[in-house]
């Protein structure tokens, strides 16, 4: 974050509070002079949703446990009491059990924007893997939240995800006893999850703090992918440029959001979770939420259960990786004509590995999903790797103003 | 070096290390709590064993009781079934182990109900081999609870029990 030297606040109650706490001064330079690129689009609006989503999720978190009872013989009845009883207790768990799909929706676009633009390429490896491990403790938050109301769904997603650790050779049964803290899920179980769940999101906001840190150190990437080089022409200060384009992207997002709290707000769930949980009986078909399930295809693909969850672990930290796993020096896939198409055949394989993971288990589908498991890893280990050494791209601009430019000029490329 | 330099020196690398130690001690004194707090406790060890009459389970029926939070298959198994689960090559088993090793006495089959894939409870009386058919991955046990297809890599687990009398079981 560039100095605060410059900012001198206009009262004298704020220059006396300044000269002893310079906080002014570092909004002032992060948020109101900051440069960004001025190509940026509306790809780039998705980190302030992120951030906005953080707070609304652990808004109503906080309020949906003022009314919740984490006992495994009422807690399933306490989410119908908030539901029931509670004055708005049903908008407030709406916002929130859809707040986290939406919150994953957001994040998926910020990081599919990331691998599209080559975010991730120096200089903003460490900013890229802060983003990575907020991922996977957004993963875990979500998932300990699942287990909250306690319904089938909850119940039996739980003894299969806390079962991947039995996988892991010799100590594999006494780590799942020790998640447990008994023979099985139980109260134990639940409370412990409660007590963590409530924990990681603060954690998250931890973490986003350095990826902002780590952000305003390198500065931002952007559609061309080329560095900043004349500040003056090549940026323009965050506010209100990038303020306003921030909060128009947020308040279409938040339509979207209020569609589904209002008028589907059980679309995303399970309906088998609207029964109490009960171990001794599973479920005809366990799903995850939908935001999982890519993964949960890989882990039932595979027909071998130490490998499966292997896989699935891999899955996502190959992405940590990727800095050096794409050997291409050029970020954007504007310039990269191969990558492009390649880009969109991974999309379309994230996607199909959803939809095979939320079908029920048949010789075809494990198939397909063998098929398409391989594909999402050859991605990584195989056409990342090539490509930078035989893909011939396209020019780049000379720098962010000059592609802006060329944009505006009639003879120029076709826009984006 | 003065020699008044030197005794500091040693003094301080004394007090280096002796601080070291205790604080590794006390480390490992509040880190192994932290972790133990969350195995399970007394009053889940507590409640490890049950007593079941087996008097009312029909031949053929399967009967599920809780144990430790979990299920239990209790299975009377008809001629045919043990027919089945004695008569299996082992060389076929992915888990090789015989019938007579999985059964305290004829004709009952103790297992603990569940799935050694990822844990569901397996439904009975389905799956190609007449034992059990799991519903969330697919895996198959035959009428002895041993693997036989699916991602599972072992038998159903046969739990601590014994015959209290010819009508009851303690199991655990
Ligand atoms: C709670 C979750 C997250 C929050 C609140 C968050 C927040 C932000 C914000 C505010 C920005 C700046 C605005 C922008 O460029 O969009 C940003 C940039 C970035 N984030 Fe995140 N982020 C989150 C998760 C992630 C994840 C999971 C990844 C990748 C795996 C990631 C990778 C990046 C990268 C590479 C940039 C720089 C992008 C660029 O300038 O091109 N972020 N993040
Ligand atoms: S849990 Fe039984 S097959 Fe996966």
């Amino acid at each position: 974050m560039s100095g605060s030297s410059t900012y001198v606040p206009k009262s004298a109650v704020g220059r006396w509070f300044e000269s002893r706490l310079p906080i002014m001064g570092l909004v002032h330079s992060s948020f109101i002079v900051y440069p960004v690129p001025r190509n940026l689009n509306y790809m780039w609006t998705f980190g302030a949703i992120l951030s906005f989503m953080l707070v609304a999720q652990i808004v109503t978190g906080v309020v949906l446990a003022m009314h919740y009872t984490p006992e495994s013989t009422l807690a399933f009845s306490s989410v119908e009491h908030i539901m029931r009883d509670v004055n708005y207790g049903w908008l407030f768990r709406y916002l929130h059990s859809n707040g986290a799909s939406m919150f994953f929706v957001a994040v998926y676009m910020h990081i599919f924007r990331g691998l599209y633009y080559g975010s991730y390429k120096a200089p903003r490896e460490v900013l890229w893997i802060l983003g990575v491990i907020i991922y996977l403790l957004m993963i875990a938050t979500a998932f300990m939240g699942y287990v909250l109301p306690w319904g089938q769904m909850s119940f039996w997603g739980a003894t299969v995800i806390t079962n991947l650790f039995s996988a892991i050779p010799l100590v594999g049964k006494s780590v799942s006893i020790w998640l447990w803290g008994g023979y099985a899920i139980d109260n134990a179980t639940l409370n412990r999850f409660f007590s963590l769940h409530y924990l990681l999101p603060f954690m998250i906001a931890g973490v986003v703090g350095l990826h902002v840190w780590a952000l305003h150190v390198v500065g931002q990437n952007n559609p061309d992918g080329v560095e900043v080089k004349n500040v003056e022409r090549d940026t323009v200060i965050f506010t209100p440029y990038a303020t306003l384009k921030d909060a128009f992207g947020l308040a279409v997002f938040l339509i979207v959001y209020a569609w589904f709290v209002f008028y589907i707000p059980n679309y995303l769930g399970d309906a088998d979770n609207y029964n109490n949980a009960n171990p001794l009986v599973t479920p005809a078909h366990i799903v995850p939420e939908w935001y999982l399930l890519p993964f949960y295809a890989i882990l039932r693909a595979i027909p071998n259960k130490l490998m499966g969850v292997i896989c699935l672990f891999g899955a996502i930290a190959l992405l940590a990786f990727l800095p050096w796993l794409d050997t291409s020096p050029v970020k954007s896939a504007k310039y990269r004509p191969v990558f492009r198409v390649f880009f969109w055949v991974f999309v379309a394989v994230c996607l199909g590995l959803g939809w095979l993971g939320s079908q029920e288990v048949s010789d075809s589908t494990t198939l397909a999903a063998r098929l398409l498991a391989f594909c999402y890893f050859a991605f990584f280990l195989i056409v990342l790797p090539l490509l930078g050494l035989f893909e011939k791209t396209k020019p780049l601009p000379a720098s962010i103003a000059d592609a802006v430019l060329a944009k505006g000029a009639p003879a120029a490329q076709p826009a984006e | 070096m003065s020699g008044a330099a030197i005794v500091d020196q040693n003094r301080r690398d004394f007090l280096f290390l002796a601080t070291g130690a205790v604080g590794a001690v006390g480390v490992g004194a509040v880190v192994w709590p932290l972790i133990d707090q969350m195995n399970p406790d007394a009053s889940t060890l507590a409640l490890a064993a049950i007593e079941v009459d087996i008097t009312a389970i029909q031949e053929g029926q399967i009967v599920t009781v809780k144990w430790r939070g979990k299920p239990v298959f209790i299975r009377h198994r008809t001629a045919k079934e043990i027919d089945e689960a004695v008569n299996t090559p082992i060389s076929e088993l992915r888990d090789p182990q015989t019938d007579a090793e999985r059964v305290k006495k004829a004709p009952w089959l103790v297992v603990v109900g569940i799935c050694t894939h990822l844990g569901c409870v397996p439904l009975g009386h389905e799956g190609k081999y007449d034992g059990w058919l799991c519903p969330c991955h697919g895996s198959v046990y035959d009428t002895s609870g041993r693997i036989r297809q699916g991602p599972a890599p072992l038998n159903l687990e046969v739990p601590e029990y014994a015959f209290l009398s010819d009508t009851k079981v303690r199991i655990g």
